[in-house]
């Protein structure tokens, strides 16, 4: 055990075949420690099948500033998205 | 309260363990180190009060009449409790929390899977839920028992200090008594004392991988299952069933 709690993100699947969702955030010792307390602080009223932690400081992330050159050259290119397609009817997660 | 038929008097001793162990883990609510601690140890709390709820509404099955689950808990003194002394005791320092409830969980574990072959059907079915929260709070205790023990030098010496005064409580988990003997004998009841070697093995094993000696104290301290309690389980239900005593029947 050590002086510091490390902070950690989680991720929970909430049936086979969808994929892990974040849902939220927590201190523990080690990860060993921080999938049990996932486990007591987000599938309380049985959401999950399947968790994920991981250290938050092993997540690369993103810059706020960086929105203006990362994503915006893409808004004139409406050939690469999907939104022409229609969803086969049954298929609800794709 | 004076309870006659073996059945429900062995039912509600082990509601009894439930209910106070319960509580004094509940103590711990919005006070634990952090809050993810404070959450999963109220969990671990709410568990063993739905399993005394449990215990006590079949008792009162048994007994029939008015008599309900809420009588076992709110309307009975201290004599009438029957718990192991170990689930009274105050909750202390969280090393003590936890080092008593590691003890406690290498019993209940091997107990619950025991109780899942009574001859009694809703015994056994008490016994069938109880036994996968048994299997959770025992890796969850054992885990800070290695935590605790193999962590700072303060860290070390509560958690030492804890099973030091714990260690001659112990021995009441095993004990038996004529209604155990008879019981055990129609395949009811488990047989605790048969239960002694995996529970020291478990104990011994988690013990010395946390660094930690096993207490050479000899000598247990019982009385619980005769209603022969420590001055804290008075306050402890003092707290606990002041509603019911202030306001008999409330409801909300």
């Amino acid at each position: 055990m050590s002086d510091q709690l490390q902070l950690y993100e989680v991720f929970i699947r909430s049936s086979r075949g969808l994929d892990h969702k974040h849902v939220g955030s927590l201190h523990a010792d080690d990860a060993h420690q921080a999938l049990e307390y996932a486990r007591d602080v987000y599938t309380r009223r049985g959401e999950g099948i399947s968790i994920w932690v991981v250290a938050s400081r092993d997540i690369t992330a993103s810059q706020e500033s960086d929105c203006d050159s990362f994503y915006d050259p893409l808004d004139d290119k409406p050939y690469r998205h999907a939104a022409m397609y229609e969803l086969p009817e049954g298929i609800d997660s794709l | 309260m004076k309870l006659h038929d073996p059945l429900t008097r062995y039912v509600v001793r082990l509601g009894d363990d439930a209910l106070i162990m319960g509580h004094r883990l509940s103590e711990w609510m919005s006070r634990a180190p952090f809050l993810e601690e404070d959450i999963a140890l109220s969990n671990v709390a709410l568990d063993f009060v739905g399993r005394a709820r449990l215990f006590y509404q079949y008792a009162a099955d048994l007994m029939g009449g008015e008599v309900t689950e809420n009588t076992f808990a709110y309307q009975r003194d201290v004599r009438d409790f029957t718990n192991l002394l170990l689930c009274e005791l105050p909750r202390g320092d969280f090393a003590f929390t936890l080092c008593r409830q590691f003890l406690y969980d290498a019993y209940s574990l091997p107990f619950t899977q025991a109780l899942c072959k009574s001859a009694d059907s809703q015994l056994a079915a008490i016994a069938a839920k109880a036994e996968k929260e048994s299997r959770y709070h025992l890796r969850r205790s054992r885990d800070w028992m290695l935590r605790l023990g193999d962590g700072t030098a303060e860290s070390h010496e509560r958690c030492q200090n804890a099973l030091d005064q714990l260690w001659i409580y112990t021995d009441e988990m095993f004990e038996c008594d004529a209604l155990l003997d008879g019981l055990i004998a129609t395949g009811v009841a488990v047989n605790t004392a048969s239960l002694r070697s995996e529970w020291l093995a478990t104990v011994t094993e988690t013990l010395h991988a946390a660094t930690l000696v096993i207490p050479e104290a000899q000598g247990g301290v019982t009385g619980g299952r005769e209603g022969i309690h420590t001055d804290d389980l008075g306050f402890l239900l003092a707290e606990m069933q002041f509603m019911q005593r202030a306001y008999p029947g409330l409801q909300w």
